[in-house]
């Protein structure tokens, strides 16, 4: 008996061994084709001068130099034939721009959300419909319209300040260059590169993008907090102001962590919205990594050094994953399993 | 023990399924100082002030019948005149192209990526789940990288791999599919299908991000499934396939409309590939167009229409966002790493 049910029991392992990798054949045939094949073809890319005139016969092109580390060498020094291109100005602009952002809608939420939370408001229900609509809005569309508002002829910003300062006597209407304007107004704010107004303005317009999604997070984390805890403060004699810094801040911070990593990487690639408003100018100081690399793939054509600089996008933004994955720990159930 | 049992009092079931807030300001046990509800009132409505003031902008300029912007600020509609709605709906751009074959390419760019992707990812997701095997760990990292790529990142090499693929008539009457085969050297050849510059192409590059992304999205929903009712069938005699159709195939539904919708929303935004890929202005998406009504050539653009067409290519996302509204906020956070 012994003799004959060993091998089919092996049999039946080898099958159910088998069985996985058969579910996941066809997403791995297609990933393999579409995704895991390009992004090798994009690291063998990288170490040519891969150009329109290599085209049509791709890497058989007898045009086609192997030039090494050149492309990477040229991005980081500022050797690519690019005008007012500066590799570590651009990264610090765009680690800069993410971590304003998220500093200013964190806080912005946590506070609307609070204020929402306070038992008895009229229209609260209104409120909460009202202030969710910026989330429901694709950021394409936002950054089109913040683009017009911020228009230096009819934009709604100039005009709303000239309606402003016309209640202060101001007869002149306001015609303040937003996004076109190159010299910042504060020069110091940033060591290796100017600010310019757009910069501010595109703060201001992805701070009406990003602040509802916090207050949806931290609304989320409010209402689970014990009423007791806050009952039992308030009889010790606790005031509000140290209520909120010792009983809501710490009980919401674990759901306040991972949305701000979130909305950071949010931020730093957040191509479509800068792309929409600002287009990167005025020269290049609004430019964050993905709006260059598009720069040099669509517009410069730069096949061979827009794949460095792709190759070097996915270093930074797997640094930043890590670093961010560190901090909240999100995928923890993922590495145990 | 008397007062929190009164204050717990058991709430009609109206009351509870509307989550009706009935211990604000009438008759609550802290009731709210007038000069508090004030001051927050005041708050409130400054903060809705903010929201709406570039909503009700874009809705005044959509609303008008002037071709212009108003000279001075104007936040609500003087008029309600559907002019700039039906200008967009009967000639979007310059091009001779109709706003129907531009909601069709988007729309369909959208769904057959979602839907694509959602099918293909399933299995994958559901191996990931419940199989232990040797490869695992090591699969998993390799679809997770993807998704730390920007869109951005794949375009270059999407759009060199697509373009080697080309369908030509020769002059010689022969056809020629490159990259496999070539006219003659010295016969003139005539462009047929070049993969890159259609939608189709646009669709597999898209979908090599959108893969992925299902994935993780449907593992992570399969993780969170109970194995009990799996478990008892695997008893009863079910067979892996068995169990996976007939059991989690249906309890996973909802979660993969979700995950599609998710994608839409994705899809329907998506213009790093398409404005990379696409020359031909039939084949161009909404959000294309709407690119093309900013920017240099937005002079040329009458300002009402670019509002009515702002209004149109935001409105499915919305809609769908509304109707999704919670599950899209926690599976943003839950599979959130995606730029």
């Amino acid at each position: 008996m012994a003799t004959i049910t060993v091998p089919v029991k092996r049999k039946v392992n080898l099958r159910r061994a088998f069985i996985p990798y058969l579910y996941l054949l066809p997403a791995f045939v297609v990933l393999g084709v579409i995704t895991f094949y390009p992004l090798i073809y994009q690291v063998i890319i990288s170490f040519t001068d891969f150009q329109t005139k290599d085209l049509l016969l791709g890497l058989n092109s007898p045009k086609l130099n192997h030039i090494q580390f050149k492309n990477y060498i040229d991005i980081i020094t500022g050797g690519l034939p690019v005008q007012n291109f500066d590799f570590f100005r651009v990264l610090t602009y765009n680690f800069w721009w993410a971590i304003t952002n998220v500093m200013v809608h964190v806080p912005a939420g946590v506070l609307i959300a609070v204020l929402m939370n306070v038992k008895g408001i009229w229209f609260k229900r209104l409120y909460r419909a009202i202030y969710v609509l910026p989330v429901v809005i694709p950021p394409i569309v936002v950054g089109t319209i913040w683009r017009n508002i911020f228009d230096e002829q009819y934009g709604a910003m100039n005009q709303a300040l000239t309606a402003t300062s016309q209640l202060f006597g101001n007869i002149d209407p306001v015609k303040i260059r937003w996004l076109f304007e190159y010299k910042p107004p504060i020069p110091w704010l940033l060591p290796n590169g100017p600010l310019p107004l757009a910069y501010y303005a595109m703060m201001i317009a992805n701070f009406w993008l990003g602040w509802p999604f916090m207050v949806l997070v931290a609304t989320g984390a409010l209402q689970s907090i014990p009423k007791e805890l806050y009952e039992a403060a308030s009889i010790d004699g606790a005031s509000r102001t140290f209520q909120f810094w010792n009983i809501t801040v710490p009980l919401i911070r674990p759901a306040m962590i991972p949305a701000a990593m979130y909305g950071f990487t949010m931020s730093f690639n957040l191509f479509n919205f800068v792309y929409f408003m600002s287009g990167g100018g005025p020269a290049r100081t609004t430019e964050i990594l993905v709006t260059f690399a598009y720069d040099l793939v669509r517009n410069l054509r730069l096949y061979g050094a827009a794949g460095a600089f792709s190759v070097i996008i996915f270093f930074v933004v797997l640094s930043i994953f890590l670093i961010t994955n560190r901090i909240t720990r999100a995928t923890e159930s993922y590495s145990e399993s | 023990m008397t007062t929190i049992t009164q204050t717990d009092k058991p709430k009609n079931f109206l009351v509870r399924f509307f989550n009706i807030d009935t211990s604000g300001s009438k008759g609550g046990s802290e009731k709210l100082p007038l000069w508090r509800q004030l001051v927050i009132q005041l708050l409130c409505l400054l903060i809705t002030i903010e929201v709406m003031f570039p909503i009700m902008y874009i809705i005044t300029l959509a609303f008008s019948s002037k071709s212009t912007r108003p000279s001075t600020l104007e936040l609500f509609p003087k008029e309600i005149s559907l002019v700039a709605f039906q200008q967009v709906l009967t000639r979007p751009t310059a091009n001779p192209v109709t706003f129907l074959e531009l909601l069709k390419n988007s729309f369909l760019l959208s769904v057959i990526v979602g839907l694509v992707a959602l099918l293909v990812a399933v299995t994958a997701a559901y191996a990931f789940s419940r199989f232990k095997f040797k490869l695992r760990q090591m699969l998993m990292i390799l679809v997770f990288i993807p998704l730390l790529m920007p869109a951005v990142g794949l375009a270059t090499p999407l759009f060199l791999l697509m373009n080697s693929l080309q369908v030509k008539t020769c002059a010689d009457g022969a056809m020629a599919i490159q990259p496999f085969s070539a006219c003659d050297p010295g016969v003139a050849a005539k462009l047929l299908f070049n993969l890159r510059d259609s939608l189709i192409g646009v669709g597999i590059a898209m979908i090599s991000t959108a893969l992925p992304f299902a994935v993780w999205n449907l593992k992570g929903y399969l993780d969170t499934i109970p194995k009990e009712l799996e478990e008892a069938a695997a008893i009863d005699g079910a067979d892996s396939n068995q169990v996976f159709f007939r059991i989690v195939l249906p309890l996973a539904a909802p979660q993969m409309a979700v995950t599609f919708f998710l994608g839409f929303i994705g899809h329907w935004q998506e213009f790093v590939l398409p404005w990379l890929f696409l020359t031909k202005p039939q084949d161009y998406t909404l959000a294309m167009t709407l690119y093309n009504m900013t920017g240099q050539y937005a002079s040329s653009i009458p300002w009402n229409r670019f509002a009515a067409m702002a209004i149109i290519v935001a409105l499915p996302v919305a809609i769908v966002y509304v109707l999704l509204q919670k599950q899209i906020v926690s599976g943003l956070t839950a599979g959130g790493v995606k730029g």
